[in-house]
């Protein structure tokens, strides 16, 4: 007779073609809501796993659960700390993620793998960036991992809705990865969450003042991705340029993950000196090369992941279009510091096949990691008591990073350096972020009063406008 | 919005939905034959794109780039029908279910292979830089004009070898009746194959062609599978009219809500999309059942 089973149906096929697409519609939807409503609230512990997790077959691929082979024990053995790993190691930011794990290896290794005899051992978890399963997998390190400690997130999101998780396990201890919302630790912070990097307002601490009196820079406009990290950043910078004089002609925020900029391009006003960018990875490249496509005249100013390290070794014809411009962020490639210049020497022999010289992301995962491992061994790696002992002595860690000095404040957040800095071309024509001027000790509200600084509030997408910023300070 | 703004951005809109159209229409050619919905196509995509990159950045040519990542996917659709699908065909479940874990296996291989860097590429100097368009006096970028005229000849050609050869003539037959064409002697399997892999091969190459426009990275692959759906939803499975309309349509959109309220850009495409499902659930172009 026919080939095969004639019983499949056109209308059967589209509704389940259509419901393909609505899962993939929902997913990306629930994941742009995401940077919207900034604070998650906290589901119980026995809540089901988030739609985003499950429900669309072509969300990004969702790495295979690091599921424990035979020869792994879950949980800690005798003698052994286990240490959760968040990062995102998929998707556009898969790069970043692979940065992540390289800096709690380092600081790891630095250890030499123990704490008072103890054994470190590593549990990676990925996550895409999204607050969801962010949420998800630090629920599952803890409750099927049963890691001791969990180092991460990466991005903004992420460590909002951490925050608000740390807050139902008090009897274990995060430290943040990278993730840099300001309000993390800044407005309602949990007992059990430290962060040992600086945070996205900081790391922007005097570009806009660099922007203002040596560029000559006055009116600019700002674009950034629509969350709560580039909230922080366009903040920043906000603070200082426009306390100086500067103005703000017109903001733009896109959806995460807009990859086509020729029409916001279009968008840009025409009478303005400086754009101001804080996309983060590919979407940085796409936006330079629409950029530069459209002969865009005005110049263009960098956030801390907009000419981060990893977008400079993008593999291509990138280089003319980022020479020159100015960025902030808490490391910059060639700092004269020998404590940057042997970690960077680390670095490099550890990972041979890693990036010219460490990102932020893994500058913020090492230090994060380091503070974790130091309050240990101040408390000779004892956990005993619903870790008290080792929460009261991680409010007290400081060291000497690589960096400078880091310590925290009393909301267990960093007061550490950070560093203006502008795309440079290198002697074997790698591109790296030059070191222009060090920024000494910055805490979380740039120097500023606390109580005049809390009463801008929390920072959205049109909060704080520069006219509100020159009242509250004056100019 | 002023008058050089409008253009660019309609223009931007058209140029965008080249590129939709030159990755929807494997997709749709795929479903339209052999009724597998090709969950794995966003991973040739981005196969086609690395490949290209990694050919022309060792030859020094975008354009034999762009011809090994047409053939080599089309190679790995060919393989993937013959391997995989050929055994469970007719059986949607599971093609679905195949389909997906083939591009999350891809994914992490490509990941594994390529990293996770963003490679841009450089096309060749006669289709980059700018243009001054003459008579709505503008500049826009040669490459993206490019892309325009790819895609309207890819269509013709398409267009015209399903509605003028004896491949096209078996082609529409199999989409209308496939038991009947089975019937009349035709290799129905080897039909299936070809297909197979001249889709592939389309998205391949859109990976290099698309992969130019804008950036080539991890990613992408889910992206460009969600951008085909939902052209190829709106368009209505299995029409080649219908993936032109649908590509223009969702270009246009996303383009003109970028740059008129850029925020709630995402949702404007999806909007469209819920809105076509509810008028027409079978597509603009598509037949009822």
């Amino acid at each position: 007779m026919n080939v095969q089973e004639p019983r499949f149906s056109r209308r059967a096929l589209l509704r389940r073609a259509g419901l393909f697409g609505l899962a993939a519609s929902a997913s990306a939807l629930l994941a742009a809501c995401a940077g919207q409503q900034a604070t998650p609230t906290p589901a119980p512990p026995a809540a089901s796993p988030t739609p985003a997790a499950v429900a669309s077959p072509t969300a990004p691929p969702a790495t295979p659960a690091a599921a424990p082979s035979p020869t792994i024990t879950v949980g800690p053995a005798a003698g052994e700390i286990v240490i959760g790993i968040l990062a995102t190691l998929e998707g556009a930011f898969a790069l970043y993620g692979e940065e992540a794990v390289r800096g709690v290896e380092l600081a790891v290794a630095e250890f030499g793998g123990a704490i008072a005899g103890k054994k470190i051992r590593l549990v990676k978890e990925s996550t895409d960036a999204t607050p969801q399963v962010a949420r998800e997998k630090a629920r599952k390190l803890i409750e099927q991992d049963k890691v001791d400690c969990i180092v991460g997130p990466l991005s903004g999101d992420e460590g909002l809705a951490l925050r608000d998780y740390a807050k139902t396990v008090p009897d274990k201890t995060i430290v943040n990865g990278t993730s840099a919302a300001q309000d993390t630790t800044l407005r309602d912070p949990a007992p059990n969450f430290f962060r040992f990097s600086t945070d996205g307002v900081q790391w922007m601490a005097g570009l806009g003042t660099y922007c203002y009196e040596v560029k000559g820079y006055r009116r600019v406009a700002t674009l950034g991705e629509d969350y709560s990290y580039p909230y922080s950043q366009v903040a920043g910078f906000l603070l200082e340029f426009c306390r100086l004089g500067g103005d703000v002609v017109a903001q733009f925020w896109v959806p995460i993950g807009t990859k086509d900029y020729s029409s916001v391009i279009t968008s840009m006003p025409s009478d303005i000196d400086a754009i101001y960018v804080i996309l983060g990875g590919s979407d940085a490249v796409n936006f330079l090369k629409a950029y530069a496509e459209f002969g865009g005249k005005a110049a263009l100013i960098g956030g801390s992941s907009t000419v981060d390290q990893n977008v400079l070794e993008t593999k291509g014809p990138l280089r003319e279009r980022v020479i020159g411009i100015p960025g902030a962020g808490p490391v910059a490639a060639d700092n004269p510091d020998p404590a940057w210049q042997s970690w960077v020497e680390t670095y490099r022999k550890q990972f041979p096949q890693g990036l010219s010289t460490p990102s932020l992301f893994c500058w913020g995962y090492y230090v994060n990691a380091k503070g974790l491992l130091l309050g240990l061994r101040a408390v000779n790696a004892d956990l005993s008591d619903g870790q008290k002992k080792l929460q009261a002595a991680l409010a007290k860690v400081e060291f000497d990073g690589p960096t400078g000095h880091i310590k925290l404040d009393k909301n267990r957040q960093a007061i550490a350096n950070n560093f203006v800095t502008e795309v440079a071309e290198g002697p074997n024509g790698t591109l790296y972020n030059k070191l222009v001027k060090v920024v000494e000790g910055v805490n979380q509200t740039l120097g500023l009063p606390e109580d005049k600084y809390l009463s801008l509030g929390s920072f959205t997408r049109d909060n704080p406008t520069c006219q509100k910023i020159k009242q509250t300070f004056g100019s | 919005m002023s008058w050089p703004q409008f253009v660019t951005v309609t223009l931007n809109g058209l140029t965008l939905a080249a590129l939709y159209f030159i990755v929807a229409i494997g997709f749709t050619l795929i479903f339209g034959v052999l009724r597998v919905v090709n969950l794995a196509h966003g991973s040739l995509y981005l196969f086609g794109g690395y490949l290209g990159w990694s050919v022309a950045d060792r030859t020094g040519s975008w354009v034999l780039g762009a011809f090994a990542a047409l053939l080599v996917t089309a190679l790995a659709g060919l393989v993937l029908q013959l391997g995989l699908l050929q055994r469970i065909h007719g059986q949607e479940l599971r093609e679905a279910l195949v389909t997906i874990g083939v591009s999350i296996v891809a994914a992490d291989l490509m990941l594994a292979r390529w990293g996770g860097f963003t490679y841009d590429f450089s096309p060749p100097k006669v289709i980059t830089g700018g243009l001054r368009i003459p008579l709505l006096d503008v500049g826009y970028p040669r490459y993206r004009l490019f892309v325009l005229a790819f895609a309207i000849v890819l269509g013709l050609v398409v267009w015209f070898v399903l509605a003028r050869t004896r491949l096209g003539i078996i082609v529409r037959a199999a989409i209308d009746d496939r038991d009947m064409v089975a019937a009349v002697g035709i290799d129905v399997q080897r039909l299936f194959a070809l297909m197979f892999a001249i889709g592939a091969g389309l998205a391949g190459l859109a990976g290099v062609i698309g992969g130019s426009v804008l950036s080539i990275s991890s990613g992408e692959d889910a992206r460009y599978l969600l951008a085909s759906l939902i052209v190829v939803i709106v368009g209505g499975m299995g029409s080649l009219p219908g993936t032109a309309v649908a590509a223009v349509l969702v270009a246009l959109v996303e383009q003109y809500s970028l740059a008129l309220f850029p925020t709630y850009a995402a949702i404007v495409s999806f909007l469209l999309m819920v809105v076509v499902l509810a008028l027409r659930p079978q597509g603009l172009f598509g037949r009822p059942a």
